[in-house]
């Protein structure tokens, strides 16, 4: 029993984190937000410097041959950058479905993504929209619940569908199924699938906590400065609570991301348990903070010039991405009242026994 | 990161199992805060210490089993699962007995800790005063070094207030300003002190279940030996505050508590489902995701104890979570038997309402003790967040 990341996986955090507060300045996200696609495959590329995008890929494919344990502290400085880039749909969850489907697939598009080279975009039963659908070069799609085709993405129909978030990208896909574009059925695509979702859902859960960080940070930059009274408003005792309340919930929020990075890695049979638990206290820490942060800005936060808006709206498109709450909460709800898992004290890390 | 536990781990959690299965009481005791109750207590913990499980972190020579905080926790999951009785000496074992190993004298070390570990002495906490509650700073109570005929001593005249297990206890240990000349922060110093020495008054104080949980102490005159100062003279506030970090943070309140109270509320919905909105299911699922999560990161931290870090502030996020939580998985409890869930546990309706009312009137005083989660928000934003004062 060793609840902590080793010194590799911290000091890939710090780079990550430093190449990111250099790389992605609010400036470059609104930059973004007043392109065509809100991507950029300059960007991408660059990412791909740094290993990010081929993070889960194979080494034998010219990844890093890591897992989500390695992944998950990245994820979170992904969020805290507010990069909208495919980080999530294509290097947490395109790679590993492509790494389970294997062969000639897996082959080719594993080496694109590892030197940034391709996008992979995927589509899930339970999620209504694709994510960075328009950007891809391959898709990744369901067709009922038990049947993953992959797809070129010249040969869908795909509908941009402008949301809240100008960093978030979602489109609604159609495709035409056959034989030739079958690459899983039955059991296996649904194994697929369960695996694909759980681990979007963690990644969207680990960013949430980047973000909810980031907020945290701005606000206590911002009234520490900003004066009213006399005084900063960071010493009023109203605002100072705001923050620390924030500041809880994120706390007791990453320690369950983290498990359930854990969980995914190492293909626990309480994964899709772990995983909805993370999403859950993570997006609502994320949601939290942007309200107590706006709050504490004053109306100097509700202009769009402003650059919480940055985070708040990512906070919120996490919380819809990959299975909004009350799916998780239903999830949760199967565990543990129709599944019986274990509850209890002794429970949380291995089941004692009768 | 390695989340299962060792073999060496998991022989130590069945030898705890078996041992608590063999000997913990089958009728549940008296509460603590009863003098028949306390009696009880007293002696499940004088059987809990024969078989070495009193403070399984304690060095052998002090009464401990020399066991890591790790297998601390183990010891706590498997005290909770087992229905096991509270810690009467909970102010002593979990509080003052680590400050004692962190401040205390080889001397000292061996005078109080075997003691405390049996619950031979139970301990009562004596920080507040009629004017220092949250401002522990405004501590009156003094306490003057001087010599006489038996040497030297403190001669303490003042009064505490709020004493946990104050009412059936035999020691307190607190802050007292031996320095009268001093203000705030200085001058005070942690001291000992045996509750049957002449000048001590102890009144006790009904609390909201009616029963005396904890005390009044009035002190007049009272002729304490030099010798039960803990740390440096003057250095109290240092000493108390590591005391507090205790109080707060994972030696009070280990996870296993919040685990047992979340599993038996899951139970209960599960029971009452029928009666209940989802609302309310959202909400108990809410609170065993929450025990969860408390229970993870006091894994963490122990984790990164055991590594060579250290608990600052933080405990302050605990004392927050953990008092929170209790307070919701209650009310929540109490929503679910409905009607039901206002019955003393004797009324002739009350079969199967659990102790949840007496659960609840209790846990509406975890955000208050230990420091107010008001004064928590307060330590979070000031010295985690780095906000302005
Ligand atoms: C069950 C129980 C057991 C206890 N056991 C012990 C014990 O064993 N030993 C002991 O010494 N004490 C004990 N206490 C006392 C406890 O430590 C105090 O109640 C606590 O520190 C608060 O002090 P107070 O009651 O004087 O409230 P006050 O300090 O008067 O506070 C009242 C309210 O004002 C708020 N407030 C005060 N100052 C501030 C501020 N600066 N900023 C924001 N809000 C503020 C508080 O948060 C609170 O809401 C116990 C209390 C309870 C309820």
């Amino acid at each position: 029993m060793d609840f902590r990341f080793n010194e590799d996986q911290e000091l890939l955090q710090t780079t990550v984190r430093d190449f990111l507060e250099g790389e992605i300045t609010p400036e470059v996200v609104r930059e973004l937000w007043d392109t065509d696609t809100g991507r950029s495959p300059a960007l991408w590329k660059t990412l791909a410097e740094i290993g990010l995008p081929g993070l889960l890929v194979p080494e034998e494919y010219g990844g890093m041959g890591m897992d989500e344990v390695d992944f998950v502290l990245l994820l979170e400085e992904t969020g805290r950058a507010g990069l909208a880039e495919p980080i999530v749909s294509t290097a947490a969850v395109a790679v590993p479905m492509l790494r389970e489907i294997g062969g000639a697939l897996a082959k080719e598009w594993l080496p694109k993504i590892a030197t940034g080279d391709a996008v992979v975009a995927v589509g899930h039963p339970d999620v209504a929209f694709v994510e960075d659908a328009h950007v891809a070069d391959l898709l990744l799609l369901s067709n009922g619940a038990d049947e993953v085709h992959a797809v070129l993405a010249v040969d869908a129909d795909i509908t941009l569908q402008p949301a809240n978030d100008p960093s978030r990208k979602i489109a609604s896909v159609s495709f035409t199924p056959t034989q030739a574009t079958c690459v899983a059925s039955g059991d296996e695509a649904r194994a697929f699938l369960a695996a694909a979702f759980d681990r979007g859902a963690l990644a969207s859960a680990a960013q949430a906590l980047g973000a909810c960080d980031r907020m945290i940070a701005l606000a206590v930059e911002y009234t520490s400065e900003r004066k009213q009274f006399g005084k900063p408003i960071g010493s009023f005792q109203a605002v100072k609570h705001h923050l620390a309340g924030v500041k809880v919930k994120l706390e007791y929020a990453r320690p369950v991301v983290q498990r359930a990075a854990h969980s995914v890695a190492s293909g626990s049979p309480l994964r899709a348990l772990h995983v909805s638990m993370a999403k859950l206290v993570a997006c609502e820490a994320g949601v939290f903070g942007a309200k107590q942060t706006l709050q504490c800005h004053g109306a100097i936060g509700y202009t769009w010039e402003q650059d919480l808006h940055v985070w708040m709206r990512r906070a919120w498109s996490l919380d819809r991405s990959w299975g909004r709450a009350p799916l998780h909460m239903g999830r949760v709800q199967t565990a543990l009242l129709e599944d019986g898992a274990p509850m209890g004290s002794g429970c949380t890390f291995s089941s004692p026994g009768a | 990161m390695d989340l299962t536990f060792t073999p060496e781990q998991e022989k130590f959690r069945a030898q705890a199992r078996e041992w608590l299965a063999a000997h913990v009481p089958a009728e549940p005791l008296k509460s603590f805060d009863t003098a028949e109750g306390a009696k009880q207590h007293r002696e499940w913990e004088h059987v809990l210490n024969g078989g070495g499980w009193a403070m399984v972190p304690w060095p052998v020579e002090y009464g401990g089993r020399g066991a890591n905080l790790l297998e601390w926790l183990i010891f706590e999951e498997e005290y909770y699962r087992a229905g096991a009785p509270k810690r009467i000496n909970q102010n002593g074992i979990f509080l003052l007995g680590p400050t004692i190993m962190e401040y205390g004298t080889p001397e000292q070390k061996a005078r109080f800790l075997p003691k405390m570990a049996a619950s031979e002495e139970v301990w009562a906490q004596g920080w507040s005063e009629p004017n220092a509650g949250s401002d522990m700073a405004n501590i009156q109570t003094t306490a003057i070094r001087g010599t006489d005929g038996d040497g030297e001593h403190f001669m303490v005249n003042g009064q505490k207030t709020w004493a946990s297990r104050g009412a059936f206890g035999d020691w307190l240990f607190g802050m007292f300003r031996t320095d009268p000349d001093s203000e705030r922060h200085k001058g005070l110093t942690f001291i000992l002190l045996p509750l049957d020495l002449p000048g001590v008054t102890v009144r006790p104080i009904e609390q909201l279940d009616g029963l005396p949980g904890f005390a009044e102490v009035f002190l007049d005159n009272v002729r304490v030996p030099a010798e039960y100062q803990l740390g440096e003279e003057g250095q109290g506030w240092q000493v108390a505050m590591s005391t507090a970090g205790f109080e707060r943070g994972l030696m009070l309140r280990s996870p296993a508590r919040f685990q047992d109270t979340a599993r038996r509320l899951v139970e209960l919905y599960r029971e009452n489902a029928d009666d209940v909105s989802e609302t309310v299911r959202d909400d108990v699922l809410r609170c065993w995701i929450g025990a969860e999560a408390y229970t993870l990161e006091t894994f963490r931290t122990v984790s990164r104890l055991l590594a060579g870090g250290k608990i600052g502030a933080e405990s302050s996020l605990n004392k927050i979570f953990w008092s929170e939580l209790d307070l919701k998985m209650h009310e929540l409890a109490l929503e679910i038997l409905g009607d039901r869930g206002d019955l003393l546990p004797g009324a002739p309706a009350a079969e199967g309402v659990g102790n949840w009312l007496d659960g609840y009137l209790f846990a509406l005083s975890g955000p208050i003790y230990a420091g107010t989660n008001e004064i928590q928000r307060n330590i979070i934003s000031e010295r985690i967040l780095g906000m302005p004062r």
